[in-house]
This record gives structure tokens, C-alpha cells and sequence, in this order.
């Protein structure tokens, strides 16, 4: 566990962005970094501490350590059943609404513990907001699927103006603006996710959780969601679990590669995190040759 | 069919053999496969038509007995010992007040219950499986049961509230109370998870979640089971009867004094009496009773139908 953060901490900002902007395009295309995100990159959002999850006993995942941080995108990737979901829903503490699912270790939210006695899930996720897989808009008109957030939360001045700012943000303006009273489940599956997505943003919040947010979407839509992302990501701190390794290629700083053990003689499947680092790195020279299988394509 | 495509004659005669089997094998149905369907769906008709003539013949039969005496004047005559002049105002009344105090008590009830059942109860808990074997139970409890209740707790002991309207509708709310706890259930339940947990991420309470997104979308399916429950209660005489709305009424009815009847009541009561000319009235009466329960279901599909959420 400590491998990969130290390993992180101890690589210096200046050769990675010169040697990314020189590559000449590896086999999978890792765009530029932001400069602002590098900047940023040694503030962590979350510190993971040896994580772990049980459902009834049965553990998810265990022993999962790294930290995210503010300002990028990162992404878990990793075979089915391999416990990405599992762990990025304890970042905003949804795995609370499982009956029978306990977390251990502990995960650091901007150095507060997100499971201390003190915390109020609901609070948790006002700030950490989240994405799913399936787009699921209310079934309301798209003003109010926006406008939600804002009036649970009491934020009820300018609400016109909320929700205008956050379908521009999610770049859903232009296609919904005249038909802000129609009901949302007249729109198209990407259009849908973005609706999500804005909605999320409506509550501005501080980190956004995507828990595969295009496995539903054509190729076109999630191009217009992976766009989104790389906008999104000057504010917002952005953890995505993907399938699709092309796409954590495409969008992600930092990579996490989970990987699923077998338990207790061969009873119980549980995922471990592989290896935690830059996304380049963990697509051109991982260091853990189950990586290398996995993202070169050999097994998964 | 251009023959010429193929090579030889070799590969003409294997795809001619492959076509002609293609036909046998689309070809019809054995003679006895076809007969045995026809009859099992002859005898599928015969069930529905059994059941529909049934009913058919029941209206037709208080249509005609009830003709002299059907028409808007038999609503609005007050209750009399003589059966020219005999009407249906207090009874009418007399349900409608009796309805009203249903819907008041079983609707914060029944869908408190089911809220709590669906979103709160924790299904690994014994009692919350109880509560559940129980409710689906009291469901099947013959009626008359429940009149005894009411008499026993309501009308006398603990509430001793008399033989008034108010004990009636008591009596009737906890009758239909598991079949709109059940439909409430059901409603709720169709409800996908995904709205919730989107719902709960964007920082909303539980209480916020099911006042503002699970409630909405599962009313239609609601007021649909209280309708349906309603019409139920509507039509029930016997444990009005125990709970005391067999009075004789000429005045109209008030929720916490004196006494009431209701439709049921009134044409059980005329039935009963001497005289024939009460039995037209009688007649009349069901014809009335049937309309308005008709009128009621058929309301509840078309609500249904017009703004279940499909998902």
C-alpha cells in the first residue's frame, strides 16, 4: 500500500509534464494534463487508509490505499466484480443505504474522517455529489429534475438562474432550453446522463463520483459526457470507474487497477487495488505485470 | 430463381433438397395439435362467458323488477314506511358521510403503513415479517369479523362512541385498511431504487426522498387501491349491520349522533319487509348500489391507466 503513494509523492511534476507532451502517442492517446491540475496535484481530496468493505460478513474489497486528488480525474478500472463500484460509493457513503454493508479502515475527506462519529451522511453528500450508471432523471419536467438539489437544500433565490448555469455547464442548454417544462424522460439516453450530470452540479458540489457514467450511452454521447469531463475538471475534483480502458485513457490523471482475489479457499471474490499511478504510466509501463495483462488486453 | 448462380448441378440438388425441407418443416401443424387447441380455447371463452352471463342476468333481473320505481326521483325521497313513497336520500347520505369517514382514517393510515413497510421496515427483522404475514391475513378475514371488532371496541368499550356514523366508518376503515396498505405497498415498490439513490446523492433525507420523488410518482397507483378499497366498503352490509346502521331513518344522518343507514343496509331492510311492492323498491335500489360501484371501478382503471408512470 505504501508503495504506490510513496511512489507517487516521489515523482517530480516538471519531467512527467515535458515527457507527456513529447510522447509521441503510445498506443492508447493520454491527452495533457491541465496545468492547473498539476499544481494542485499534491492536495488530496481523499486518503484512502486501508479500506475495506464487508456485505454480511463477506468482504468487496479490502486493503485498498491511495489518495485522490483535487483537481483531476481519476479512474478505477479493473475486471467485473472487482469491487470499483463498491468503493466509489463509500466515497459519498451511498454503501450506507445496503443493509448488512460495514466499511473498514478509513477514508480522509480534506483531512476530516468521512465515517466519524460527528458526520452526517446526508451532509456527505451535498458535497461529494454522483453519477450513476444508468441515467436516471426524475420523472419531472428537466427545470425541475435541476431544480431539485437547490430547493431540498433551501437554496431557493435564483433558482432560474441555477438552473440555467448548471445545464450550460453540462452543456445540455442549447438542446433543452426551450423545453425546460417537458418531462425528462422524453430526452435521448446521453442527453439523459448530461441531465444527470447538471443536476449533480446543480447542489456545486466539491467532488462528482461517476460510477460508469457512458456504459448506456452510444459512442457519440459519450464522447459529448468524456468532453464534459475535461471541462468539468478545472472545478471539480472527478473519480470515474470505467470498463471501458480506452476512456479511463482518454480522461483520467490517475489510474487505479483493481484486480479480484480469491478468498478463504476460493469462496469469496475480493478486489484489491493492483497499482495506483499516473494514467500514462499505468497504460505504457505499469509496473505490476496483472497491469500490463489487463490493459494490453491479454486477460479481462 | 436463377439457377445459373450455382456451380453444379451437384450443389443445384443439395439446395434444392435443403428448400424442400424448409417446407415440411414450416408446414401445418398436425391435424390433432390444431383441434386441441381450438377446444382449450373454446372452454377459455366458456369460463368467461359463464361468469359474464351471470352478472348479465343478475343486473337484468334488477332492472326489471326495480323499472317502476328507477329513475332520479328514487335518490332524493326520504326513507318511509310506505313503499310508493319510499326513497333512498338517507341511505345515499348515509354512505357517502360513511365514506367520507373512511377515506379520512385510511388514507394517512394505510399509506403511512405501506411508507413505513416499503422505505423504513427492515426486512431481516422478525417483527417487520410478521407485521407483513399479518396484514396479507387480515386482508382474507371474513367481514363479519371486523363487525365484532367495531361493535366490541368502537360501538361499546375502550371508544364507546355509540351506534353513530363515526363507528361505522371506523368499523369499515379497518375492514379495507390491509387492501390499501397492500396497494400502497405495491405503488410504492414500483417506484425504482435508482430514482431514490438519485435522489438521496444529491444530499436529499430519506423523508425528503419519499415526500418529494417516491409519493408523486406512486399516487396514481394509490388512489387507485383506496378507490378500489372504497368500492369495497361501499358494497359491505353485514358488519354495518353489528355496528348498528340498521336503524330505520327518516332524518339525515351526523357523524357522532343519532342513527344512519347506508345503501346496502336500506335494500337489505326492504328486502326483508312483508310487503312485495318493497321488493321493487329493493330492486331499484341494487340497480342504484351497482351503478355507483361501477361508476367507481371504472374511474380507478381510467386513473390508472391515464397516469401510472411507466418506467
Amino acid at each position: 500500500m505504501g508503495e504506490q503513494v510513496t511512489g507517487d509523492e516521489r515523482r517530480t511534476d516538471e519531467p512527467t509534464v515535458e515527457g507527456r507532451a513529447d510522447s509521441p502517442g503510445p498506443a492508447v492517446a493520454v491527452r495533457p494534463r491541465a496545468e492547473s491540475a498539476d499544481s494542485r496535484s499534491r492536495e488530496p481530496v481523499f486518503k484512502l487508509e486501508e479500506v475495506g468493505v464487508k456485505y454480511g460478513g463477506v468482504p468487496a474489497v479490502r486493503e485498498i490505499s491511495f489518495d485522490i486528488h483535487r483537481g483531476h480525474i481519476t479512474a478505477l478500472i479493473g475486471p467485473s466484480g472487482c469491487g470499483k463500484s463498491t468503493l466509489i460509493r463509500c466515497l459519498n457513503r451511498m454503501n450506507d443505504l445496503i443493509p448488512g454493508a460495514v466499511i473498514e479502515g478509513s477514508i480522509i475527506y480534506h483531512g476530516e474522517d468521512l465515517y466519524g462519529d460527528r458526520v452526517d451522511p446526508v451532509q456527505v453528500r451535498k458535497l461529494i455529489g454522483m453519477v450513476f450508471q444508468r441515467p436516471n432523471p426524475f420523472p419531472k419536467s428537466v427545470y425541475d429534475n435541476i431544480a431539485f438539489g437547490p430547493r431540498m437544500l433551501g437554496r431557493k433565490a435564483d433558482l432560474d438562474e441555477t438552473v440555467e448555469t448548471a445545464l450550460r455547464r453540462a452543456a445540455l442548454w442549447d438542446e433543452v432550453k426551450d423545453r425546460l417544462k417537458d418531462n425528462a424522460f422524453g430526452m435521448s439516453g446521453g442527453q439523459q446522463q448530461r441531465l444527470c450530470i447538471a443536476r449533480c452540479l446543480a447542489i456545486e458540489p466539491d467532488v462528482i463520483l461517476m460510477d460508469e457514467p457512458c456504459s448506456a450511452l452510444d459512442p457519440i454521447s459519450t464522447g459529448k459526457i468524456e468532453d464534459l469531463m475535461l471541462e468539468l475538471k478545472r472545478d471539480y475534483s472527478i473519480v470515474i470507474v470505467t470498463h471501458n480502458m480506452q476512456q479511463a485513457a482518454r480522461v483520467s490523471d490517475m489510474t487505479a487497477f483493481f484486480t479480484v482475489e480469491l478468498d478463504q479457499g476460493e469462496k469469496h471474490r475480493t478486489g484489491r487495488v493492483v497499482e495506483y499511478d499516473d494514467t500514462e504510466k499505468i497504460f505504457t509501463n505499469p509496473s505490476d505485470p496483472r497491469t500490463e495483462a489487463y490493459v494490453t488486453g491479454k486477460v479481462g | 430463381m436463377s439457377t445459373e448462380r450455382y456451380r453444379s448441378e451437384r450443389t443445384r440438388l443439395a439446395v434444392a433438397g435443403a428448400r424442400a425441407r424448409t417446407r415440411v418443416a414450416l408446414d401445418r401443424q398436425p391435424v390433432g395439435d390444431v383441434r386441441k387447441g381450438g377446444l382449450f380455447k373454446l372452454l377459455l371463452l366458456l369460463a368467461v362467458g359463464i361468469a359474464l352471463a351471470m352478472l348479465v342476468a343478475l343486473i337484468a333481473d334488477a332492472v326489471i323488477d326495480g323499472r317502476e320505481r328507477l329513475g332520479f326521483g328514487l335518490l332524493f325521497e326520504k326513507g318511509s314506511g310506505d313503499p310508493e313513497q319510499a326513497g333512498l336520500q338517507q341511505a345515499l347520505l348515509g354512505t357517502i358521510y360513511l365514506i367520507g369517514g373512511v377515506m379520512l382514517t385510511v388514507v394517512p393510515l394505510g399509506v403511512g403503513a405501506a411508507i413505513y413497510l416499503e422505505e423504513y421496515a427492515d426486512d431481516t427483522k422478525w417483527w417487520n415479517r410478521l407485521i407483513e404475514v399479518n396484514i396479507q391475513n387480515l386482508a382474507a378475514v371474513p367481514s363479519i369479523v371486523y363487525g365484532i371488532l367495531g361493535l366490541a371496541f368502537i360501538v361499546r368499550g375502550p371508544l364507546d362512541l355509540g351506534f353513530v356514523v363515526a363507528a361505522g366508518s371506523l368499523t369499515l376503515a379497518l375492514l379495507v385498511l390491509p387492501t390499501v396498505i397492500l396497494a400502497g405497498r405495491e405503488a410504492i415498490r414500483a417506484v425504482p431504487d435508482s430514482i431514490r439513490q438519485g435522489s438521496l446523492a444529491l444530499g436529499a433525507t430519506r423523508w425528503q426522498t419519499i415526500r418529494h420523488q417516491v409519493l408523486p410518482a406512486s399516487i396514481p397507483g394509490i388512489v387507485t387501491g383506496v378507490i378500489l378499497a372504497v368500492s369495497r366498503a361501499i358494497g359491505e352490509t353485514a358488519p354495518l349491520l353489528l355496528v348498528g346502521a340498521a336503524t330505520f331513518v327518516t332524518f339525515k344522518p351526523s357523524f357522532f349522533e343519532g342513527g344512519y343507514t347506508a345503501l346496502p343496509v336500506q335494500i337489505f331492510q326492504w328486502v326483508t319487509r312483508p310487503q312485495d311492492e318493497f321488493r321493487v323498491i329493493a330492486a331499484a335500489g341494487i340497480v342504484v348500489l351497482l351503478i355507483v360501484l361501477l361508476a367507481m371501478n371504472s374511474f380507478a382503471i381510467w386513473l390508472r391507466n391515464r397516469y401510472e408512470q411507466q418506467w
